[in-house]
């Protein structure tokens, strides 16, 4: 029985806890809603908790654990084969393929599983390849063992699962069920099950960060042990090749995300905060009513419309202005992708990120402080230079901070605009590549997750991780700070 | 007397006549005043440069060229025995088809009496690749058209398409072995006969992606199909989860590590870069968890937990905004602190976290990069899904994935697709920004 028919057992069990429940507290009551101390349907909804709750869990419990004990169970069979040098990961991988198609084959009827065993291993990827199941190599003999020990421990798992879960849950209603009774604090019972479930869903908010966190942490160990640290953090090649021999160091990775994310911020931040200036001190209520959502409406785009942007657009404009026989006449640049193309656009995109920040943090400028620098005879604009930004500063900082980390982490202006080449260069027309574009070019495709050349991806996103949570960590404390300072 | 008057310099003449000082203070408050306007204009312009290069671009990606052909569907050829049997029918493959393509338009040429240096097997080069296929699809679904002579409107080949719509021209073709310029003489001239015709193109928005070689079939339905699975398992999953954790930290949390720890995290994980999510999706549901690569339910929960934390923090500040008034009055007479919520804070807040629910959703639209790291690029989506289950297990692309994938091609015909398929993945954006600002215009209520 699939997963989600026990789980749907599992809620018409619950459903009948609710009307049992509900009905008997109503007749304990005598018909008198007085006598109870919860309303109704608090009764009904104690069974339907104490039913599906924890049934529910067991079985998320069992799916998860049931393929790990199956494979323990199933290993020793396979170990003697091991041990002459076969992949454990393929091999199993394989076992768990002829398994399945075993099983299709044993309910559409075509093979029992009595008629498997005694078939010689040899004709066994024939048959499988007749009901639609590839098998990656020959079958051997420990291999048609394990798969049948496989579907025999997984078909007894999962009806011990049946039971045990439908167990659970008309065990649960019949306990919530045997408490309807008046004296019974039932709401409090449902309260209190309901903050549970409000707590497990703002702990997912941690449990997705300690995700990320195991995940790269795993892999970038994996890695590190395949391929020295002092090399990944400090080499200047960065040239990989599947078939063995990698350099792999991150500095020229690092180099050009820098490079494209200075050249986005020197595009976004002067426009993004005289943008911000204007409408926050000097332009009319009408003014502002449209222009800012038009300005945010840049960040509302989707990065692959800029990434296209740059590859079709800016990127040939360029070409054009700065190649060989462009208008300037200076042929500093080859092709159209190049960190210049992917450093515009990202400023473009950044943009709305300085200036609406920027214009919370001018508008939150105490009004005094204006009145008493205007009153002393200044100008607007001094008043704005001499007196409200350096009150703004940190906050504009904090801004440009979140900015810069937007920039690092972006990902696909710079796939589409900024090129493959990993060099070293000083040349903003030259193409360079970047952390997040690697990440992408190492991870896409049938890599196998054991090659020095796939994991060094996981050591490249610890290290974009880890700087742009650094970056942010440091601007939300700028920026929480100055908050402070003023309300 | 005071040290200031040492300092200024002693004002002499009139004060209506503006001396060098204010003079350049004034000008100094223009300047400051001109940056200011230059700069949203900058930015302004920015917007408009984009706009323009989508439109521009992408139009063309809506009409598409077809060439009208009266194609006599000979028994002889397809159906050798004349008993109409499906199966048989069903043998000749497309090849079987071509040289009725190759005579109908030699006979349409002769017809129109165009003199052209192009004999059968050259012409058919106008035509897309899929042609044959379409009229076969067609018989295999009607045999009774066998030995009639049906008229079918046949998809052009992209070259022939470009050359319409000014992709293409004469020059640029001197290099291309598909077509010829004897080619684009013979299209001018069966357009002006009206047998070739530029036309709305719905397969763009309904149909499924093409081979590399047929740029002109590629159409974003299928991706958008994945799209939609994919949010659904968004909106499924975050909406519930980040209602309830906002509930819980905004009315029942206590101060203290946990609840802090809480949301730190949750604001440094709406700052962490998209890409790391995708990391974390192949890690831990593709890796790990063995789920289907390429598949839209991979993909929603990989776009849950980069949407989360948006809707928390928007529904926390609905919450926010509900007055303490109404919790106490639902206190007072007697409700428990969970009826208070669930009966009035909760509804009161809705139509701000509906709005906050709809922003998140349009941001997980667009999103492209975690995509890439779970598989839903270089999969060539031409079937549609099955049904439900299919729609979320079986391999899929999404709108912004299938852009990404056009974009990528050798063809440049495929970058009016990627172009077009923008202005799609946008009017949603658009339609979904649209409804929140109604929503919060319609419901918005001052305490």
């Amino acid at each position: 029985m699939p997963p989600i028919w026990t789980a749907l057992i599992v809620l018409v069990i619950a459903a009948a806890g609710f009307v049992l429940a509900r009905a008997r507290a109503r007749g304990a009551a005598r018909r008198e809603a007085r006598r109870l101390h919860s309303l109704l349907h608090y009764y009904g909804w104690t069974a339907a908790i104490y039913a599906a709750g924890p049934a529910l869990l067991l079985l998320a419990l069992w799916l998860v654990a049931q393929p790990v004990v199956t494979r323990s169970l199933t290993w020793p069979v396979l170990q003697a084969e091991a041990a002459e040098g076969a992949v454990p990961s393929l091999m199993m991988a394989d076992v768990q393929r002829l398994a399945a198609g075993l099983d299709t084959a044993a309910s559409s009827g075509r093979l029992s599983p009595e008629a498997a065993r005694a078939l010689p291993p040899e004709e066994l990827r024939a048959v499988m390849a007749d009901q639609g199941v590839a098998l990656g190599s020959d079958v051997t003999p420990a291999t048609r063992d394990a798969a049948l020990r496989w579907q025999r421990v997984s078909g007894l798992g999962h009806l011990l699962r049946d039971i045990a879960v439908i167990g659970l849950a008309l065990a649960g209603a019949a306990w919530g069920i045997s408490r309807a009774r008046p004296d019974i604090r039932a709401r409090n019972a449902v309260e209190r099950a309901m903050r549970g479930g409000l707590i497990a869903a703002a702990l997912i908010a941690i449990l997705s960060t300690v995700g990320i966190v195991l995940a790269l942490i795993f892999n970038t160990v994996e890695f590190f042990r395949l391929y020295p640290a002092a090399e990944f953090f400090f080499g200047t090649t960065w040239s990989p090749s599947f078939g063995g021999g990698s350099e792999l160091g991150i500095l020229p990775l690092l180099w050009g995300t820098l490079y494209i994310s200075i050249i986005a911020l020197i595009v976004a931040v002067p426009i993004g905060l005289f943008a911000a200036i204007y409408l926050a001190e000097y332009a009319h209520r009408n003014v502002r009513s449209w222009a800012k959502p038009m300005l945010e409406m840049l960040a509302g785009i989707p990065t692959i419309v800029y990434g296209l942007f740059a590859l079709l657009t800016v990127g040939p404009l360029l070409v054009e202005a700065f190649g060989r026989g462009g208008w300037l006449g200076l042929g500093w640049m080859q092709g159209g992708t190049a960190v210049m193309t992917a450093g515009l656009v990202m400023g473009i995109m950044l943009i709305p990120f300085v200036s609406s920040l920027s214009d919370d943090i001018i508008n939150a400028v105490p009004q005094s402080l204006r009145d008493g620098s205007l009153g002393l005879g200044a100008t607007r604009s001094e008043t704005i230079r001499q007196v409200v930004l350096p009150a703004a500063l940190p906050g504009i900082v904090g801004a440009v901070l979140l900015a810069a980390s937007r920039a690092i982490g972006e990902t696909m202006i710079v796939v589409l605009g900024a090129g493959a080449a990993a060099r070293l260069s000083m040349n903003p027309f030259d193409a360079m590549t970047t952390v997040t574009a690697k990440i992408v070019s190492q991870l896409t495709g049938d890599a196998d997750f054991s090659s020095p050349e796939a994991l060094v991806a996981f050591a490249l996103g610890m290290t974009l991780f880890v700087i742009t949570l650094a970056l942010n960590v440091v601007a939300l404390w700028i920026v929480r700070r100055y908050r402070e300072q003023y309300e | 007397m005071t040290d200031i008057s040492n300092d200024t310099p002693a004002r002499g003449g009139s004060l209506l006549v503006t001396d060098a000082r204010t003079k350049r203070r004034n000008r100094a408050e223009t300047r400051f005043k001109a940056y200011g306007i230059a700069a949203l204009a900058v930015g302004m312009a920015f917007l408009v440069a984009l706009l323009w290069a989508i439109l521009s671009n992408g139009l063309t990606a809506f009409s598409q060229t077809y060439v009208q052909l009266d194609v006599p569907l000979l028994e002889e050829k397809l159906d050798k025995d004349g008993d109409r049997d499906p199966d048989k029918i069903a043998k000749v493959s497309t090849f079987g088809y071509k040289p009725l393509i190759e005579a109908a338009l030699t006979d349409l040429v002769a017809r129109e009496g165009i003199e052209t240096e192009l004999d059968g097997k050259a012409l058919t080069k106008i035509l897309s690749d899929s042609a044959a296929a379409k009229i076969r699809d067609r018989v295999l679904a009607d045999p009774s058209l066998i030995g009639q002579t049906v008229s079918f409107d046949l998809l052009a080949s992209s070259r022939v398409d470009g050359y319409l719509k000014g992709r293409v021209s004469r020059e640029s073709l001197a290099r291309d072995k598909n077509l010829d310029a004897a080619h684009l003489d013979l299209v001018d001239t069966l357009r002006e006969a009206g047998a070739v015709e530029k036309r709305f193109n719905l397969a763009f928005i309904t149909g499924a992606d093409a081979s590399d070689s047929r740029p002109e079939q590629a159409g974003i339905g299928v991706a958008m199909l994945g799209s939609f699975f994919m949010m659904l398992v968004v909106l499924i999953l975050s909406l519930p989860i980040g209602v309830a954790a906002s509930i819980y930290l905004e009315e029942f949390a206590p101060q203290n590590r946990l609840t802090d720890l809480i949301e730190v995290n949750i604001s440094n994980l709406a700052a962490v870069p998209s890409i790391v999510f995708g990391i974390l999706g192949l890690a831990v549901f593709i890796q790990f968890m063995h789920l289907p690569q390429s598949a839209p339910l991979v993909g929603g929960l990989v776009l849950t937990l980069m949407t989360l934390p948006t809707i928390i923090i928007s529904t926390r500040a609905a919450l926010k905004s509900v007055p303490p008034s109404i919790r106490d009055a639902a206190l007072g007479v007697g409700a428990s602190r969970m009826q208070a919520v669930t009966h009035h804070v909760l509804p009161l807040a809705m139509p701000g976290i509906l709005t906050g629910t709809i922003l998140g959703l349009a941001q997980a639209l667009g999103e492209t990069a975690p995509l890439l790291l779970i598989g839903m690029v270089g999969y060539i989506a031409t079937n549609y899904p099955d049904g439900v289950a299919e729609g979320f297990l079986a391999p899929n692309s999404a709108m912004p994935a299938q852009i990404y994938e056009w974009a990528k091609r050798a063809d440049p015909a495929f970058y009016e697709r990627a172009w077009g398929g923008i202005i799609v993945l946008l009017a949603f954006l658009l339609a979904m920004n649209l409804i929140a600002v109604l929503l919060r215009r319609r419901f918005e209520r001052r305490w």
